[in-house]
């Protein structure tokens, strides 16, 4: 037999790099207070804002899905970016709240905003998803895999609450964001640094099919103010960034405590530091995007300028990286 | 790493928790208790408890966490653990 001729796959042109085009949010009607919540729980408003930091929070109706909060903020990030739906032929879906486990939401997502027949998956890295999800829609389209991406964390945290535990349900509530990315002559998304620590993989989460989230405060706290600046440094670092020089420092808006702390390691002196949880509790793989889009819709940080993103969460799970904000 | 004095590790202590929960230095005393007389919460302590592993090379877990009531109580802690070295 002869030696058969060597394969040379033919593989799309490599692009320089891409950015943030836009971002898009949507939180649910309903607020509620830590007042409201006094009344179920053995709890006040005092204690919830000293230990962490929330005033108030979205809850998403009883028929408001995943995929209901997805299609607003999508449809507002494309809306934002002028970019027709068509364009999109990859949707990637960050969330660790599903309603079921099939179908996977980014499809569904896809089709209501009128995205014909692209790649669509769903992605779980929980608190840290946004971010995970952005590094993948970077590398699509560096590859040449995609040409334009829509990013999106949507998150229903109250279906897997337990609304009698109030060392979870004073924290967690609902709400999406989204961002479009697409091709770029100059890099506006940097290298992402990420990693997980498996073994405490019990920290945060759901047991079961009847079970409800469950969390080792203490333990996560302690892991969130000791872990994670280094990661943060790191991707300032890989992307060439000095931290005095971010604009705006977005990390998972998990507690106002645990933001400050690692806003304090990481000496980002001239960045507005991101506290989007006062008022939308911790939507986990939606809050990124959320606190983003909302600081750039005020007029809070400027466009071009580096923010640095900062994704943390069950897994335990963690991600980080620079990007230009659009 | 040198076993550090009494007044050493208060003055350690001091500072840690004067930078992260902003009590002047002079109202750590060693009779003080964190939470009746510091007004420290649960979760500043673990902040506290991490920045003075730092600084005296000595790890402060969780579970020990709830036994050190007062400033007396962790600098006893660590002075144990650093002789045992």
């Amino acid at each position: 037999m002869s030696a058969p001729r060597p394969l040379r796959l033919r593989m799309p042109e490599l692009a320089p790099g891409s950015r943030v085009l836009a971002f898009g949010d949507y939180q649910p009607a309903n607020v509620v207070t830590n007042d409201d919540l006094a009344k179920l729980m053995d709890t006040n408003d005092e204690w919830i804002r000293s230990r962490v930091g929330i005033e108030e929070r979205r809850i998403a109706g009883p028929e408001e899905t995943i995929a209901d909060m997805a299609v607003h903020a999508g449809g507002k990030a494309l809306a934002a970016a002028g970019l027709p739906a068509e364009d999109v032929d990859l949707v990637i879906l960050a969330t660790c709240s599903n309603e079921t486990p099939l179908p996977n939401n980014a499809a569904t997502v896809a089709h209501r905003l009128g995205i014909p027949a692209p790649g669509a998956y769903d992605l779980n890295a929980a608190c840290s998803g946004f971010c995970y999800a952005l590094s993948a829609a970077d590398s699509a389209i560096r590859t040449g895999a995609a040409r334009n991406v829509l990013v999106i964390g949507a998150e229903k945290m109250s279906q897997w609450l337990d609304w009698t535990d109030r060392s979870t349900s004073i924290i967690f509530a609902d709400g999406a964001g989204a961002a479009v990315v697409g091709r770029s002559a100059e890099p506006g998304v940097g290298p992402v640094v990420w990693g997980s620590a498996g073994d405490q993989s019990d920290r945060i989460q759901v047991k079961n099919r009847q079970s409800f989230i469950l969390q080792d405060g203490q333990a996560v706290f302690r892991w969130a103010t000791t872990a994670i600046a280094p990661v943060a440094l790191e991707a300032c670092e890989r992307a060439g960034v000095a931290p005095e020089d971010l604009a705006a420092l977005v990390p998972h808006q998990a507690n106002l405590r645990i933001i400050d702390a690692i806003a304090r390691k990481v000496k980002a002196v001239n960045a507005v530091v991101a506290h989007d949880i006062v008022r939308s509790g911790n939507t986990s793989g939606a809050s990124i995007p959320m606190a983003l889009a909302r600081m750039i819709e005020r007029g809070d940080v400027p466009s071009g300028a580096p923010a640095l993103l900062i994704g943390f969460g069950a897994g335990l799970a963690y991600a980080a990286q620079v990007i230009q904000i659009p | 790493m040198a076993v550090a004095t009494e007044q050493e590790i208060l003055d350690g202590l001091a500072a840690i928790i004067d930078e992260i929960v902003g009590i002047d230095k002079s109202e750590v005393t060693p009779e003080k208790n964190f939470i009746d007389d510091l007004d420290i919460d649960s979760l500043s302590m673990v902040e506290i408890a991490v920045a003075a592993q730092d600084q005296f090379g000595v790890e402060i877990p969780d579970d020990e966490l709830r036994n050190l009531k007062t400033v007396k109580d962790v600098i006893n802690f660590v002075q144990n653990l650093q002789q045992q070295g």
